[in-house]
């Protein structure tokens, strides 16, 4: 082994390589925390301490004039992939006993035949997004709005559950052959628009998306159609907006037909 | 003294086949997405695919060569055996393990989040507990590098640790302590969510830590390319290496200055602070001085060579090189790679002029251009010159072995140039297809089918790697001289104990790192409020 000290100021491979680092980091240090932020003109770079904490990355609210409240009401629900799992026998008892309330327009099997959503087989996230929707007033419905009067968060989650665990529809409409359009299957990527399969099934599901196939056609395209205008604006962060209002009256037909379409 | 050539053979082996599939998955990306093929039908087979591509080029194929190559250098310059082979088998094992456990998630389409991870989406626990075992496996060798080193240096008080110990060493080092980001991202944030322990992830954090060990990967990946410049260019053309302290001062500074610059991978992150990412800018910019000073020293090299065999006046000993071996045409190739990928970098690395080519193809083309350009045709020469050692049977296909290094230089140049050009028209990366129909995207559509066809050379060219490998198994059998790296131009008598050593240097790359991520990591592990929900890949 070597006698020679490694960790010592009498080492000058030591005191050369600690002392050249330290300076330059002390130099980058003073160009990226004083002398950049000094050229910056904004609230949050002004005076050295705040242009010093604003380089670092420490969140400051320099802003203090009162926040724009905006007069659109948007959902108020907040979707996580694993809300509403595995609900209890009870709940979803409850769920079917207060369902009675709803086969008027959505049938005694969750299966409608008035152009309304068919529920049964539906994610339980979606419905009670929509439930407590209809209920904030996020989401207009003059029919729907009544009947959430009475009903309470629990109700919710167990009418949610009841729809979930209900079978879903199938071989209802004979196989189609046509070939999928391809605003589902691609979207348009220069449009903006992401393909309808990547959250709603086909290529992907994502939190909070509906399951699409076998509901009325009718029933898509005014939803659509809805969202194109702003009419409906429970879509959280807009996403549903953004995409409908890019889309040409013909996608929206082809795509509401193709789903209405699939077994 | 070479014990351990079943233990390296099957190192190179499995990292060379693991490429070739890999291989074929990349040029089939680049099919899928160019105007000469369909809309994929379904995207998610490409982010399958590009998520093995990415995890076998990223973390197998090279951290297997570099453990192989280190073993051979253990022995071969050591002149002892290895210490600590079964050891070192253990660590192989994990390292098949791995790359299956983490490969079968992936084919089966439950973890397409690529090799990059990109919280907070998640796939399955097993992807991520597969990469975990790849680097468990290649810290052992870490460990076994450094006892190695000891030993010796026990066994050999005062005497210089050989140039290509060293150098592998420090480059063991680097990538023990940067794979530590990387876990730390996998152990405490990820595989917590993937095992459904909990379901927020702290995204902006993670990436955080990605890029502690996202940057340094490369210089990782880099130093057996550079350690076969000094220790077996020089003598593999009939010359001898100009300086060994400068090499050393190379490997040295790759040490200390390549890991404390992750950030620069996030100049669009809000999540860190301008400042920060000032400082990790400047730091990267200090990577040119050692890659600077290994061209001049390789440069050198060369022309002390070319003197040596008749080369004459201020350029003509270029001509006098030999350029029938492999390891010129190689090393070559590579200087010129690494000169435009390394001037492609010092735009990717500078705040400002990132942001005109940030997330897009030009970065992808950049990377390729390093690391499948410049590093791995350095792998192939280090394959062609070990070869022999290895099997004990002639390698007699000179003209096959320079026809597959000419191919695989066109074909990346072919490959990667216009993949820079669309960058720069504004393409995105990581997208599985492109509406080449409309106006905005149409001049692209040129440069992409170019890139396929460049991407379609170099399968032709690891056919032929492959070719050459295999048939040198099946030729005579020779017994080769032994085997000698570079020996530099004055004999190295004694060398500072600052270049004998790597503890120093292990020290001043820990405190940079403390000094340039320590704030970062706090701050945001300190955040309230800054968790989100993971996204689950190949779930419903």
């Amino acid at each position: 082994m070597s006698i020679e000290p490694l960790f010592s100021r009498r080492n000058p491979w030591f005191v050369a390589s600690v002392g050249a680092t330290v300076l330059l980091f002390i130099f980058a240090a003073i160009v990226g925390f004083v002398w950049l932020p000094s050229v910056q003109k904004d609230a949050q770079f002004e005076g050295l301490w705040n242009a010093i904490c604003s380089a670092a990355g420490v969140p400051q609210i320099w802003d203090r004039g009162t926040p724009v409240v905006s007069t659109l009401r948007t959902s108020t629900v907040i979707v996580v992939p694993d809300m509403l799992a595995g609900p209890s026998a009870l709940s979803i008892g409850r769920g079917a006993t207060l369902s009675l309330r709803c086969t008027m327009c959505h049938g005694v099997q969750g299966i409608s035949d008035a152009n309304t959503p068919n529920l049964a087989g539906q994610y339980a996230t979606s419905i009670y997004k929509e439930l407590q929707d209809f209920k904030t007033g996020a989401r207009k419905s003059a029919i729907m709005a009544p009947l959430m009067v009475n009903l309470g968060e629990q109700d919710m989650k167990d009418l949610a559950a009841y729809y979930a665990y209900l079978p879903r529809l199938s071989a209802y409409h004979p196989p189609s052959t046509e070939p999928s359009p391809a605003v589902v299957l691609s979207g348009s990527p220069m449009r903006n628009i992401a393909p309808c399969a990547s959250c709603h099934g086909g290529l992907s599901d994502k939190a909070g998306s509906p399951w699409l196939e076998g509901q009325s056609s009718v029933y898509l395209r005014v939803e659509l159609d809805a969202f194109a205008t702003g009419a409906r604006h429970n879509d959280i962060s807009g996403q549903m907006r953004n995409v409908a209002r890019q889309m040409t009256p013909a996608e929206i037909d082809a795509a509401a037909r193709y789903y209405s379409n699939q077994p | 003294m070479f014990n351990s050539k079943r233990l390296v053979l099957a190192h190179f082996w499995l990292a060379f086949a693991t490429f070739g599939l890999a291989l074929l998955l990349g040029e089939w990306q680049m099919y899928m997405r160019s105007p000469l093929h369909a809309w994929l039908q379904n995207p998610e087979i490409y982010y399958r695919s590009v998520t093995a591509h990415g995890t076998v080029m990223g973390y197998v194929f090279p951290t297997l060569v570099a453990m192989g190559f280190g073993y051979a250098i253990t022995e071969l310059s050591l002149k002892k055996p290895l210490v600590g082979r079964r050891w070192a088998w253990v660590g192989f094992g994990l390292l098949a393990l791995g790359t299956v456990t983490a490969l079968v998630p992936v084919s089966m389409g439950l973890a397409s989040v690529l090799y990059t991870f990109y919280p907070p989406m998640v796939g399955n626990p097993f992807y991520y507990i597969g990469i975990v075992l790849v680097v468990v496996g290649s810290w052992i060798w870490v460990a076994l590098m450094l006892i190695n080193m000891r030993i010796w240096k026990r066994e050999n008080p005062g005497r210089p640790v050989p140039l290509a110990m060293f150098a592998n060493v420090a480059g063991s080092c680097l990538w023990g302590w940067t794979a530590v980001g990387a876990a730390i991202e996998i152990l405490f944030q990820i595989l917590p969510v993937a095992l459904g322990f909990t379901s927020t992830i702290d995204a902006g954090l993670a990436r955080v830590f990605f890029s502690w060990t996202l940057h340094a990967i490369v210089y990782f990946w880099l130093v057996p390319a550079y350690i076969a410049y000094y220790t077996i260019f020089p003598r593999a053309i009939g010359g001898r290496l100009y300086s060994d302290s400068m090499a050393r001062i190379s490997f040295i500074l790759f040490l200390v200055v390549s890991m404390p610059i992750g950030i620069h991978h996030l100049f669009a992150d809000p999540q860190v602070g301008s400042g920060f990412k000032f400082v990790h800018s400047v730091f990267t910019a200090l990577v040119t001085i050692p890659t600077l000073l290994t061209i001049f020293t390789i440069c050198a090299s060369a022309e002390i060579a070319s003197r040596l065999r008749g080369g004459k006046g201020p350029f003509g000993w270029v001509k006098a090189l030999p350029w029938d071996r492999p390891i010129m045409l190689a090393t070559a190739f590579s200087f010129v790679m690494l000169g435009f990928g390394g001037a492609g970098g010092i735009i990717n690395m500078s705040y400002q002029m990132d942001s005109t080519i940030h997330n897009t193809q030009w970065i992808t083309g950049h990377f390729h251009l390093i690391f499948a350009g410049a590093i791995v045709i350095m792998y192939f020469a280090i394959a062609y010159d070990l070869w022999p050692h290895l099997t004990g049977r002639v390698l007699n296909s000179l003209r096959l072995m320079r026809a597959q290094l000419w191919l695989w230089f066109v074909g990346m140049i072919v490959l990667t140039f216009p993949w820079h050009y669309v960058g720069i028209l504004g393409m995105p990366r990581r997208m599985a297809y492109f509406d080449y129909s409309d106006p905005a995207i149409a001049p692209e559509a040129l440069s992409v089918v170019l890139s396929v066809i460049g991407g379609a050379i170099l399968v032709v060219s690891a056919v032929l790697f492959f070719i050459v490998l295999i048939r040198a198994h099946l030729s005579a059998k020779v017994t080769p001289a032994a085997y000698r790296f570079s020996a530099p131009i004055h004999e190295v008598k004694s060398v500072p104990v600052a270049l004998n050593s790597v503890a120093l240097w292990i020290a001043l790359m820990i405190g940079l790192t403390v000094a340039n991520y320590g704030y970062p990591i706090a701050q945001l592990i300190g955040l309230p409020e800054t968790s989100v929900p993971a996204i689950r890949v190949g779930s419903q």
